[in-house]
């Protein structure tokens, strides 16, 4: 086993799938000669040349278009939006087509197209370069969501996101892109719909996604010093969600906190916990929520570290939650 | 007219129109009497664009479709039945009934795909034109949308994308006057066939009321992009003469004269004069051709009336592939 960074592992996985099926392709804004405003693509176009690396116009909603009008007749591109915000610029081919193509032609028209984007929060990119929204496309039917949290993970996920049958929007975290890792050599997939679970705990089962996974791990650490046992699960794929796994750790805990980088009004923790209660209602003591305000994202860097979730709200979250069902 | 289209291709673009014009006013009977539910677009009076460009493809071409595409779809080869099983949501339409009267897929046609997105099939058709180029095939691919489409910002981003790739596809704007109601004096700044050349695309006017001008045209712009010269924006003139939908004629914001004035230029009674008076066929064979389609519509009806509705569990059978 290697290790590597996150950004690193994503491009490898592009190269490795580019080089077994001649199919595969790249589209996107400045993903060829610069590769890529994060690097993902680099070097790409230099194996695999400008047809199949391709510089697009700045022009997301054409982006989307012609991925999904390639993967109609048997492509498999794979687009690359730079900012998780200006996927509203695709709104209409990614919503009104792409997640619906195969639905309305009664499954006439398969369209495996991979969106690879990510999400800025926490380096200080102002509202409209943080935004982090998957759950609008969790009440999306047709497309599959991945938030990879490891170098590992992300290269096994988008491996299996290119290989797959159905659309797939596959959110990276633009803090995690440095971060390193153990990542398996060559073929190694991870099937969508599995959570993993990052840390084994038996007093609070916290689901935490994309960034905030590592600030889950590393909260479960300082509570451990005060003798809270928390069980990380990481779900991996939003859509599928592995509700399953979520549950069967609730039931032992009896205690569920979700921490996501998102808005929390209906957002992914708000759909988790629907569905966590939906089925074990009976096993749950308490459910909490972490996640960023009813506000768009701020500039101003303090303004910022009190927007964002991190460690310490889960640690408090935490506690409180402890403290409360102690003494009930 | 520089070339000659022979009798064959010609009789076939009447056939074609023919098709068009019974199909939709037998959507447009079926509409009024509740027979067709939600929302169906006809084309009567427009034709003659889709007959005419559509006589200058191979089966191996592909459309890209809109709301307003029965016309389009049944002029590249999709069936009377397929039609009006999809129109009465029928297991055996050719969207299985998941789709309805906006939405045609039929790939054996060419038929990609028809989007009641205003303006959204164009840059789809520039996907498909892109993997055309990609897998170095030798065709090429049509998109149809209305002058509405034209000031949606997917038609922009398409054609500059487009153009500056050198795609095999042919931009077709039948420009039908209207917008849901809106003039396209009171919408659209300029020619809608210029706005092209600000990338570098060649635009063409044409007479969308007349099948051989329509026919003439996109002979050429079919051939370039074939020939990998890059895109052509066509914008032929029309009328449709509904309403934007079949429950009316869209007196509210339309003179009956206007209406008059386009339907005495009417593409298919014009082109029967011009093939009876050029001796390529006797109006007794015409009439003969009518009957035929008329026939196949009933039958179509009455075959898409007596198919079974999609069965409950195809509910969420396609969401995934």
């Amino acid at each position: 086993m290697r290790t590597m960074s996150y950004v690193e592992s994503i491009r490898e996985a592009l190269a490795e799938e580019m080089r077994r099926d001649s199919k595969v392709f790249v589209i996107g804004e400045d993903v060829g000669q610069y590769g890529g405003t994060f690097k993902a693509t680099k070097g790409l176009i230099q194996e695999f040349g400008p047809e199949r690396v391709i510089d697009s116009p700045l022009s997301e909603n054409a982006i989307i278009g012609a991925a999904t009008g390639a993967a109609i007749m048997g492509f498999r591109p794979v687009a690359e939006i730079m900012y998780m915000d200006f996927l509203n610029e695709c709104g209409d081919q990614l919503v009104n087509h792409l997640t619906k193509l195969h639905f309305m032609t009664g499954g006439k028209l398969k369209v495996p197209t991979v969106i690879r984007t990510q999400y800025s929060l926490g380096r200080n990119t102002g509202a409209q370069h943080s935004q982090f929204f998957p759950a609008f496309f969790m009440n999306t039917p047709g497309i599959m969501i991945a938030t990879p949290s490891t170098p590992s993970d992300a290269k096994g996920l988008l491996k299996t996101a290119i290989r797959g049958s159905n659309p797939v929007l596959f959110v990276e975290s633009a803090s995690l892109y440095a971060s390193k890792g153990d990542v398996p050599e060559g073929e190694f997939l991870i099937p969508f719909g599995e959570a993993d679970v990052k840390r084994q705990g038996k007093d609070v089962t916290v689901v935490a996604v994309s960034r905030m996974v590592k600030e889950a791990i590393a909260t479960a650490d300082i509570l451990s010093s005060e003798g809270i046992s928390i069980e990380v699960i990481d779900p991996r794929t939003l859509v599928p969600l592995d509700i399953e796994s979520i549950v069967s750790s609730v039931k032992k805990t009896g205690r569920l906190v979700t921490a996501e980088d998102c808005i929390k009004t209906a957002g992914v923790g708000a759909e988790i916990i629907a569905r966590v209660m939906e089925v074990a209602m009976g096993h749950i003591e308490d459910v909490r929520r972490v996640a960023c305000p009813d506000v768009p994202a701020p500039f101003s860097p303090p303004l910022q570290d009190a927007y964002m979730p991190g460690k310490n709200a889960i640690v408090e979250t935490v506690k409180e939650m402890m403290g409360r069902s102690l003494a009930s | 007219m520089n070339q000659i289209i022979t009798k064959e291709i010609q009789l076939s673009m009447y056939e074609s129109m023919l098709r068009q014009r019974l199909l939709d006013e037998k959507v447009v009977e079926l509409y009024k009497k509740g027979l067709i539910q939600g929302i169906a677009h006809p084309g009567l009076g427009q034709e003659a664009v889709a007959a005419g460009v559509i006589a200058n493809l191979s089966q191996e071409d592909l459309i890209v479709s809109n709301h307003r595409g029965h016309g389009h779809s049944l002029a590249k080869g999709v069936s009377e039945r397929a039609m009006f099983s999809e129109l009465f949501g029928k297991e055996t339409g050719m969207c299985r009934g998941l789709g309805g009267s906006m939405h045609s897929s039929e790939m054996e046609c060419g038929v990609v795909f028809s989007t009641a997105i205003v303006g959204g099939g164009i840059p789809l058709a520039v996907g498909v034109a892109l993997a055309l180029k990609m897998d170095k095939k030798p065709n090429c691919v049509v998109c149809f949308f209305g002058d509405g489409a034209c000031n949606t910002g997917a038609f922009h981003e398409a054609l500059n994308m487009a153009a500056v790739w050198k795609l095999p596809v042919v931009f077709v704007c039948e420009n039908n006057q209207y917008a849901v109601s809106t003039p396209i004096t009171k919408s659209t700044a300029g020619h809608i066939y210029l706005r092209g050349e600000g990338y570098g695309i060649p635009g063409q006017l044409v007479n969308g009321m007349e099948v051989l001008d329509v026919y003439e045209a996109a002979s050429t712009t079919i051939t370039r992009a074939k020939r990998g010269e890059g895109p052509t924006l066509m914008e032929c003139e029309t009328y449709r003469y509904t309403g934007h939908g079949p429950y009316d004629i869209g007196l509210d914001y339309r003179t009956q004269e206007e209406i008059d004035l386009w339907k005495a230029r009417d593409p298919i009674t014009s082109f029967e004069q011009k093939l009876i008076s050029q001796n390529l066929a006797t109006a007794l064979e015409l009439q003969e051709i009518r009957e035929r389609v008329r026939e196949k519509v009933e039958e179509a009806v009455q075959f898409a009336q007596n198919s079974p509705y999609p069965p409950k569990g195809q509910l969420s059978q396609y969401v995934w592939a």
